[in-house]
């Protein structure tokens, strides 16, 4: 079988009962990634999870130690767990503690956590490696993750894990929500900000060390960071950048899982985490919202107005064009001939513009605090933004005026 | 107990220790000078960034060159830390995204495929692995040809040096130089960067500079001992000393002895260390380093003369 027919049949879960329930896993991990990981971006606080999932690796290491010194197996992935959870706990009080205490930034406090406890737990790793029990550890798979010859109990546990920190994460959303955008209101209505924040970090925990087997360490805080920049630029809302993001975070780690199971000497962390990265590229240039393709469309047709405008005033004015850009706007319009000369359409459309900017040059002045005005953009025909009535009134003066100047005259 | 230190100290010391110190501290305080420019300006995770993408840019070369050779190894790794600078900045302006989310985004992503092509690629027929770039080989960094401590005035065996350590010593001085020259404006414009601007101090390519000095620090020390270092060194020694003084030349100064006494500490305990609880192995030298400096840095927060902010009451 090709890759790719395995590819397709991975990917509608019919390559396995094992790799199916991988596949599922990593999406569960995925989707709870994505979802708590909007919280914490949200907050600005997005490389705290990176001195998070670097401090799981301390942990990871004395717990296998502990295990095989009570003379288990070692690899025992819930106490591995466990371990992971414990010392990243103490990174990620660590680093309140020196942002709290003493004058070091947060982001110091990150790296010195972050380089310190991972350096601590290459220290540990290269203890085990020497350890009498002799047999290969596999700690080295915690770093880029590894989905080959993953036990069933093992995709289970994940699972299990994945679906009960998305399921935190929305009892939580909305002290969370609150937290994030104001923490002083949030203060005033009674939320605990502290105990929230810290309740933030440790989903971003339970994400890490369940993601350690499937991602690894060094990768897990992308699939925390990923999904909300890309779901940021869908929406502006925040229930919807959640859910968007929660959805990128899942086909991510599912896609990924599939892609890595259908070629398994590939890591499966990376894999995820390029997957992320193509879901972020596809939302920075297509979303409608902000995206760089539909920005640079509204520039292109901003700019063909305000070129169309300013050459049928232009016309109006008798004055002739010399802007490339503009006469062929014009001439596509049959606004105006080749030889610059204005058409029968071309001068109907620039005594209208002319007319329209009199007007509003009018309007300026006499409703100058009208919302109407804040508005203008030296684009929109007054037509639209005012009543015939306004704009009868607008000709009058615009008549007074003339006559007032002709008297002087 | 004097000839135990003799013995220690003698010929082996000099052959499969000395070099590895050396290079071990000249690392350290390379990465830890323009980390105290770094820490003040609160780009502290910048160095973090930048060992990540080293690795992407080391395949690159290797790629384009097919050979595992010191220079196109170092462009690569200081053109991925460039091309991730870029990246960081366009990522953040497109999608309005604070620096951190930015940074994270941006570094995860080359890290990734830069394991992905290690994976993708045949490279068994060279040493280049994931393990090799975390972990540096500060331990195999040692010198054939030396029979004691009278080498060090021989210049047959000086040739025979780890080419890492003239490096390190290069890039050493090339930063220094740089912090040297350019110290009063690096000063004013980490600290009041538009009193900076208004003196007529580029304050935006001087903090190019400083990047740029980064990377390089960064790519010379990781060939040597590996990004976890790298990192540390970046962070630790610097914030210790600003712990320990208010002003900024006895902070660089603090900075250097602290990155000094990680490295030969931190290189004695990996070597030694296990010895004395009586196992014949050594432990990972570059980790050991890392871990002290983080020492140093929990006392410098609990004793450290200067660790509480400007008017802050002390907290029981």
């Amino acid at each position: 079988m090709g890759f790719f027919d395995y590819f397709i049949s991975a990917l509608f879960l019919q390559a396995g009962y094992n790799s199916a329930l991988v596949a599922i896993g990593a999406g569960l991990l995925g989707l709870s990634a994505g979802s708590a990981g909007a919280f914490i971006f949200l907050r600005k606080r997005a490389l705290v999870s990176d001195a998070i999932s670097h401090a799981t690796l301390p942990g990871v290491g004395l717990a296998f130690i502990i295990m095989v010194a009570f003379g288990s197996d070692g690899r025992w992935l819930p106490g591995l767990i466990l371990g992971s959870a414990v010392s990243s706990a103490i990174g990620l009080l660590m680093v309140e503690w020196i942002t709290r205490k003493t004058r070091l930034t947060e982001d110091a406090a990150i790296g010195a956590v972050l380089s310190v406890f991972f350096g601590f737990g290459i220290v540990l790793l290269t203890v085990i490696q020497t350890m009498s029990s002799g047999r290969q550890a596999g700690l080295e798979n915690f770093l880029l993750g590894s989905t080959a010859g993953m036990l069933i109990s093992e995709a289970t546990t994940i699972a299990v894990a994945g679906a009960l920190a998305a399921a935190f994460v929305f009892l939580l959303r909305r002290p969370m929500t609150l937290v994030a955008f104001d923490p002083e209101y949030a203060a005033t209505t009674g939320v605990n900000v502290r105990n929230i924040d810290l309740a933030m970090m440790g989903l971003a925990l339970i994400v890490t060390v369940i993601g350690l087997k499937i991602v690894g360490l060094i990768l897990i805080v992308a699939l925390l960071i990923i999904p909300p920049v890309a779901a940021r630029f869908w929406t502006n809302q925040v229930g919807k950048m959640i859910g968007i993001a929660a959805v990128i975070g899942g086909l991510s780690g599912y896609i990924g899982a599939v892609l890595s199971a259908a070629e398994a000497s590939l890591p499966t962390g990376p894999i995820i985490v390029l997957v992320a990265f193509g879901f972020f590229l596809i939302s920075a240039l297509f979303s409608p919202l902000r995206g760089g393709l539909a920005s640079a469309l509204r520039h292109q047709r901003f700019q063909r107005r305000v070129h169309r405008r300013q050459g049928l005033l232009s016309l109006a004015r008798r004055e002739p064009i010399y802007d490339g850009l503009t006469i062929r706007i014009l001439r596509r319009a049959g606004m105006i001939r080749a030889d610059g000369v204005a058409t029968a359409r071309g001068r109907i459309a620039a005594e209208k513009a002319a007319r329209d900017e009199a007007r509003w040059a009018m309007a300026r002045r006499m409703l100058s605090d009208d919302s109407a005005i804040e508005r203008y953009d030296g684009l929109t025909p007054i037509e639209r933004m005012m009543t015939p009535d306004q704009i009868a009134e607008i000709d009058r003066m615009i008549q007074n005026a003339q006559a007032a100047k002709g008297a002087k005259a | 107990m004097i000839n135990d230190l003799i013995t220690a100290l003698g010929a082996e010391f000099v052959q499969l220790s000395l070099t590895p110190i050396v290079i071990g501290t000249l690392a350290a305080i390379a990465c830890a000078l323009p980390g105290n420019f770094l820490l003040l300006r609160r780009q502290a995770l910048i160095g973090d960034a930048i060992s990540h993408v080293v690795l992407p840019g080391i395949v690159a070369a290797f790629l384009v060159t097919g050979t595992i050779t010191a220079v196109p190894m170092m462009i690569g790794a200081g053109a991925a830390a460039i091309i991730a600078v870029i990246m960081i900045e366009i990522v953040k302006r497109l999608g309005r995204v604070e620096p951190g989310a930015a940074m994270g985004l941006v570094f995860t992503t080359l890290f990734a495929a830069g394991v992905l092509f290690l994976e993708i690629t045949d490279t068994s027929s060279v040493h280049i692995d994931v393990q090799h770039a975390l972990l540096g080989n500060l331990e195999s960094l040692i010198w054939f040809d030396a029979n004691g401590w009278g080498s060090l005035l021989d210049p047959a065996a000086l040739a025979t040096l780890p080419p890492q350590l003239p490096r390190l010593a290069v890039v050493l001085v090339a930063i220094t130089l740089f912090i040297f020259l350019f110290w009063k404006e690096l000063k004013i414009s980490t600290f009041d960067a538009a009193f900076a601007g208004a003196v007529g101090i580029r304050t935006r390519t001087l903090g190019f500079a400083l990047v740029v000095a980064t990377a390089v620090a960064a790519v010379a020390a990781f060939d040597a001992v590996g990004s976890i270092i790298v990192i540390a060194m970046f962070v630790c020694p610097p914030a210790s000393a600003r712990l320990m003084t208010n002003q900024l030349a006895r902070q660089v100064g603090w900075s250097v002895i602290f990155a000094t006494i990680s490295a030969v500490l931190g290189y004695v305990f990996a070597g030694y260390g296990p010895g004395w609880f009586g196992s014949p192995y050594a432990v990972s030298a570059a980790g050991m380093i890392a871990t002290v400096s983080g020492v140093i840095l929990l006392l410098a927060c609990l004793f450290g003369p200067q660790r509480k902010r400007t008017g802050q009451q002390a907290e029981t």
